[in-house]
């Protein structure tokens, strides 16, 4: 997950411009890196103990309930994934409500650094359909493109729907106050029709849009080490770039590229990530299309 | 001569123990023994002969047949041991009580079969008129094990005691058993492994139910005829006689009062709890595999509870505290929903639903655990929500999935070009 604001780093790096080697720039800061890591992981996590519940009986959900320990556990792991997730997300809220509206950052709620979706955007997607088809130009991306901007607000209600309805399951005597019979009936629906459509969209067009596709494939890096070179950055959001450079602030974007460890660990991580989640795709199939 | 010195020997013992009714200690049987001789023993078996006793025969048979290598002409071992004999329930019963056509000695080499109805007509006629009425195939020694060997079935060393009960059956009733021959199913290996068995086996519990506590013991039906104990219309009261509170509970449910009114379709211990491969019913296997029994027959409420987190929960194993059917309706005293005794009424379902919901009030006992999100006139509104979610599912994936797979084919004829031309990754 992305941050609805651009990062503005406070600090401006002490590099050699007109050194020959490539340029690195920064896209997310630290906190978001580990923002999205913690959602990938308590995602992966609720995803594989959720699943086996959804398809409980599939042949695959009870060896993996009892590889894991029994249902017990696998309850437990996925109230405890439940719980990280919520807190990374209220925490996600607080920085956006302290950011937008105490400190009245600009760009947060609204124009080109901004995560909510505007008219451009909806240009964006046709035109980049015409271009698909061979139609029209490609659409020259800002700070967030669309498709980017519907995995954030995706995910944004996904976390709402799921994390209530799961939530109501929990506690369902106390939500009992104030819901009415039959919803109790309905949130096991939403919470799972609504975790499979975030698992299946996650585990397919998330992980082909923003990674396995061509110009990122196998992964792309910087959600994990936050810079991207310049080449990446001019060729992915040239208007983003161009704004920039024509405001004069692209040096303050400037970053260190990100140390081997760095990039050695994280795209450990991140493979094992994909390889889990399209695993766990396959078996959700499997098991959907043999109800 | 030397061998018939031994027998001269051996025979005195049970016959002199036995025979004059006389019951020696050790001590004095040894001292007997010590005394003797080919000559001694000789006369004194012909005193006991004339003088009619019952040991007269035994002694004088065992002359020859004490010893256990002894065969007949067709190679059958004819030997007989004479202490185990004279311990054993017909020791005091001389050998031509029972081998009636041998008044003498030599007698002839072909003895007639011993017919135990002689003397226990009523078990005979049971018998006749049982599944083992073939007496070539169940002779009674199948049961009761060597002939000269038999004790009450209250002891220890019976066959028929009741903790051997169950190996002397299972002799044919197990894997390859004889009863495999007849189509018969390989029981015993369910048993032991039961709670019956595991009381019986383990705990050495004489009350713990065995083969013959619920099939009797001569009289042997088939489950298919009315006079068995194992017709299905007679289990209830068949399992009734040790768990007497449980066979009220079921006779007057919904369950008991069917079978009653001749309704077989209706389930009787053994469709819950199996015959003989009985479980502890809080045993997570029993938990496991009883759902769908229920189902065999409420299958519209077997397919609306698979559809619930009771379920889902249940049938992942290891975690088996989730509501199963009896949890909520009962066991034995099943009763209708409209029923205010049943724990389903809507009356009592805050104290049903509040076993394991800690807190449940009278909003939330308003969930259905047999809601069908597919019927719209019955779930209104859970069909509706059904719908919506079915439908923001299809219409996300399916945008995304053509706008993806076009996307990907455009980007990589870009690339395909862009280095055909000698450009770079990225153009």
């Amino acid at each position: 997950m992305s941050d609805l604001v651009q990062s503005v780093p406070t600090e401006v790096q002490d590099v050699q411009i007109d050194a020959p080697k490539e340029r690195y720039f920064r896209r997310f800061t630290r906190e978001q890196r580990y923002l999205h890591a913690v959602l990938f992981t308590t995602f992966l996590g609720l995803a594989a103990t959720g699943l086996p519940m959804r398809f409980s009986e599939s042949f695959w959900a009870r060896k993996f309930a009892a590889g894991v320990g029994g249902f017990g556990a696998i309850l437990f792991f996925h109230k405890f994934c439940a719980l990280v997730l919520t807190i990374a997300f209220l925490i996600h809220v607080k920085d956006i409500f302290t950011r937008g509206i105490v400190n009245r950052e600009k760009g947060i709620f609204w124009g080109s650094t901004s995560m909510v979706a505007n008219w451009k955007d909806v240009k964006d997607m046709f035109g980049h359909m015409r271009w698909f088809l061979g139609l029209g130009p490609k659409p020259q991306f800002e700070r967030y493109a669309y498709w980017e901007k519907f995995d954030y607000w995706a995910v944004f209600w996904g976390m709402i729907v799921i994390g209530f309805s799961g939530y109501a399951m929990w506690f369902a005597p106390f939500f009992a106050h104030f819901l009415p019979g039959w919803a109790l009936n309905a949130v096991l629906v939403i919470h799972s029709e609504e975790g499979l459509l975030a698992i299946l969209f996650i585990f397919s067009i998330h992980f082909v849009n923003t990674h396995l596709r061509p110009d990122s494939f196998p992964m792309d890096m910087v959600v994990f080490t936050g810079v991207e070179s310049e080449e990446e950055f001019k060729h992915k959001r040239p208007l983003e770039y161009d704004r920039m450079v024509k405001e004069g602030k692209i040096e303050s974007r400037l970053g260190e590229k990100a140390p081997t460890w760095l990039v050695n660990f994280t795209r450990v991580a991140g493979y094992t990530a994909i390889a889990i989640g399209l695993t766990l795709l396959v078996l959700t199939l499997s098991a959907y299309f043999r109800e | 001569m030397e061998s018939s010195i031994e027998r001269g020997g051996l025979r005195l013992q049970p016959s002199r123990a036995r025979g004059s009714g006389l019951l020696l200690p050790g001590e004095s049987r040894r001292q007997v023994k010590r005394f003797g001789s080919g000559i001694v023993a000789a006369l004194f078996g012909l005193f006991l002969f004339a003088s009619g006793q019952g040991g007269r025969a035994q002694t004088d048979c065992l002359a020859c047949h004490s010893d256990a290598t002894l065969q007949d002409a067709l190679g059958h071992s004819v030997g007989v041991d004479g202490q185990k004999f004279n311990a054993s329930v017909h020791g005091a019963l001389g050998c031509n009580a029972c081998h009636t056509d041998v008044t003498g000695y030599p007698h002839p080499d072909k003895i007639a079969p011993v017919d135990c109805k002689t003397c226990h007509a009523d078990q005979a006629n049971d018998l006749k008129s049982s599944v083992h009425a073939d007496s070539k195939e169940h002779p009674c020694t199948s049961c009761h094990g060597n002939a000269h060997e038999i004790f009450t079935k209250s002891d220890a060393r019976s066959a028929v005691y009741p903790l051997n009960v169950p190996k002397t059956c299972g002799q044919c009733h197990s894997n390859n058993g004889m009863a495999g021959k007849h189509g018969l199913p390989s029981v015993y290996p369910n048993y032991i492994d039961s709670i019956h068995g595991f009381a019986l086996s383990k705990e050495g519990l004489l009350v713990a139910a065995n083969c013959q506590s619920c099939h009797g013991s001569h009289k042997i039906l088939s489950h298919n005829d009315p006079r068995s104990p194992t017709f299905k219309a007679n289990v209830p009261k068949t399992c009734g006689a040790c768990h007497a509170k449980i066979d009220d509970d079921y006779e007057s449910g919904i369950h008991g009062k069917a079978i009653a009114a001749g309704n077989m379709a209706a389930p009787v211990c053994t469709d819950c709890h199996t015959a003989h491969a009985i479980l502890q019913p809080t045993e997570s296997a029993f938990r496991m595999q009883s759902t769908p029994i229920c189902g065999n027959c409420h299958k519209d409420k077997f397919s609306t509870y698979r559809d619930t987190f009771h379920s889902q929960l249940g049938s992942l194993g290891g975690y088996v505290e989730t509501a199963r059917c009896w949890d909520c309706h009962g066991a034995h005293h099943v009763l209708p929903t409209s029923d205010p005794d049943s724990p389903v009424n809507k009356a009592n379902l805050v104290k049903t639903c509040g076993r394991c919901h800690a807190g449940a009030n009278l909003s939330f006992v308003q969930y259905q655990p047999h809601a069908n999100a597919r019927d719209r006139k019955l779930n209104p509104a859970l069909y509706f929500v059904r719908l919506f979610m079915n439908l923001l599912l299809a219409s996300v994936l399916t945008f995304f999935l053509i706008h993806t797979i076009l996307w990907l084919i455009r980007q990589r004829y870009n690339q395909l070009r862009n280095r055909a031309n000698g450009g770079q990754k990225n153009v």
